[in-house]
This record gives structure tokens, sequence and C-alpha cells, in this order.
């Protein structure tokens, strides 16, 4: 599949996406600039992490007014896959591709730690190779993490399913401690309505090879390249 | 959202100099205020009922009335200056 791996003045995880999806995964993987206005046919498009335009006013921002952001809304309204990972789930979020917003962690620290996350649902494609319940280890590295909306809109979130990942600990239980960055109910990684959108804080290409002592994130971008099926298929069903 | 405007400080030929600021809404958990607002408390403040820590902007523009200034700067603050989920803006109108 061909995936794109859009690269922001700042975007400093680009490269480890593509390894992963080119080397380890065997895709197509190509850069995109943030300057252009086409996906060049991209099946897949990420959006990486870093600190696009220094993260200035709000983290991902600026990067959400970009020429190439155009395209990449026009991508997922038609049903495309779209990945966000960290900064990249922030530039989701200023779009509006994804709703609600990401303050500072509750503690004002920035946060550089192996986390745990449980997969609260599996019929999504990006989903495809965990079950619904399975405890992931992926490491974090933010600072502006603490993901936050109205309660109406959280209600309505979790009414239609779209929280894919939470923050728990390594027994997959829900505990404040294991909330590092103080996200409303825990929440580590949305998708849209469609199943097609996803949105996480954590960083699954950090964590996709047996010699980096983890491959918990491997599965993730397999998923996003998976091939058949529906994205979303599923949550389309459901409503 | 709020939004209040004050006396417009219309400078020479449709020059304009608006100062946006903007806020955490009341309701948001602001992480940063409140470590302020403990870091006063420590240091003997007691009476300090909250902090809220913002931004502010001052936009310098040109705008053929003030309507179409205010007009402008409005929508500046919605689609870029602040982030409605989390923040509140005033704009407050200043002379150059």
């Amino acid at each position: 599949m061909k995936c794109g791996i859009v690269v922001f003045p700042g975007s400093n995880c680009d490269h480890d996406v593509y390894h992963v999806l080119s080397h380890v995964l065997e895709q197509e993987g190509t850069f995109l600039w943030h300057q252009g206005t086409s996906l060049e046919g991209c099946e897949l498009v990420v959006l990486p992490g870093g600190f696009s335009y220094g993260d200035y006013l709000r983290a991902g921002s600026m990067a959400a007014h970009s020429p190439i952001m155009a395209a990449v809304r026009r991508h997922a309204e038609a049903g495309g896959r779209v990945l966000g990972i960290c900064n990249g789930f922030q530039m989701l979020l200023e779009t509006g591709l994804l709703p609600g917003a990401m303050r500072r962690n509750r503690d004002l620290r920035f946060l550089s730690v192996d986390v745990h996350l449980r997969v609260e649902r599996d019929d999504l494609l990006y989903c495809s190779n965990y079950r619904r319940g399975d405890v992931l280890r992926m490491p974090i590295a933010h600072a502006e993490g603490n993901y936050v909306d109205t309660e109406e809109a959280l209600d309505e979130l979790e009414r239609r399913g779209q929280v894919v990942f939470r923050y728990v600990d390594d027994a997959g239980r829900r505990e404040p401690a294991a909330n590092l960055n103080g996200s409303e109910r825990a929440i580590a990684g949305i998708c849209n309505a469609g199943g097609n959108v996803l949105g996480l804080m954590p960083h699954p290409e950090r964590c996709a090879e047996e010699m980096l002592g983890n491959r918990d994130g491997l599965g993730l971008l397999a998923g996003a390249v998976a091939v058949g099926g529906r994205v979303g298929a599923l949550a389309a069903a459901g409503g | 959202m709020t939004s209040q405007t004050s006396r417009h400080g219309k400078g020479p030929e449709g020059r304009f100099v608006a100062r946006v600021l903007v806020y955490p809404r009341v309701e948001v958990l602001d992480p940063q205020g409140r470590a302020i607002e403990d870091a006063l408390g420590r240091i003997g403040f007691d009476g300090v009922r909250r902090i809220r820590a913002g931004k502010s902007f001052e936009v310098a523009l040109e705008a053929a009335d003030e309507r179409q200034a205010t007009e402008a700067v409005e929508r500046m603050c919605r689609q870029l200056l602040a982030n409605p989920i989390v923040e509140d803006y005033t704009v407050e109108w200043v002379s150059e």
C-alpha cells in the first residue's frame, strides 16, 4: 500500500514511521511535504509526531492550516485512512477531523515513559491485530497530551465507541496513577465516527521491532495497511 | 466564548490595533494556572481565589471600517488564535 508520511517543519518521527512502514511492513512509503497540495495517490496518510512549527500557539495548530491539510481533510472525508501519532493526533484535533482538544499534562511535565494501553475496539482495521481488552505497552513523549472535551461530547464519544485506547495499569485496570497526563476518561486514542481517522498520543512506531525490546506497536501499523474489509465496517453498522 | 468590544482604536487610513486575550475556559482545568496559584500560596499570598494563565496577541490590521476590522479579528479568533473547546477570548481595541 502506498503510504504518505507528511513532513512538517519540526516533525521528528517521520523517518521512524517511514522505516516501519517501508522496511518492517514492506509497504511503499513516501514523504509528503507540508507545502504540497496532493497526496500523490497514497491510501494511508500518517501525520507523524514531533514539534511542528515549534508547537507555536498550540501544539498542532499551525500544521492544521498547512496547504497539505486541505488534501488530508478531503481524503479523510472520503473515507481514506488517516493516522495521527502524538503531534499528528494534536493536528487532527486542531483541524476538527477528530473531536476534543489537548491541555498541558496535568503535572506540567514533558512525559517520556512507557505506558500501558487497553484496546477498546477490535472491529477497526487499525486494531485488527489486537483483541478488545488487550494491554499494550507503548512509549509516550509529550507535554500536551491531556485530552479534554465537554462532558456531553465525551459521553457522545463513549456512546459511539470512538475511544480506541485508554491508559491503564499493566493489568489493564483504569487507575488514576496510570493516567499520567490526566486525560479525561483516561483517553489515549480516539477515532472518528467512520473509523477511518485514528489519533493517539503513544508512539507505535517506536515499539515495532524485536530488537527494540518491544513490538506491541507493530500490530497497529500493520492494521493501518491491512487490505480487505471496510474500515470501521462494524462502526457504521452500529451507527 | 465571549467577546467584548470596547472603543475602536482607529488610526490613520483605516488602520486598527486589536488586543486579543485568550484564557482557558473557567470550567476547564488549567494546569499552568493551578501551578502558579499554588506557588503564590507558597510565598504567602493567601487570598488568591483563582489564576488562569492565558495569552495575549496584538493584531495590527488594515480594514475599510470598524465593522470589517471587528469581523476580521473575530474570525481570526475562532479559526486560529483561540481553541473554543478549551479557551475563551476577548477583543479590546487600542490605539497604535
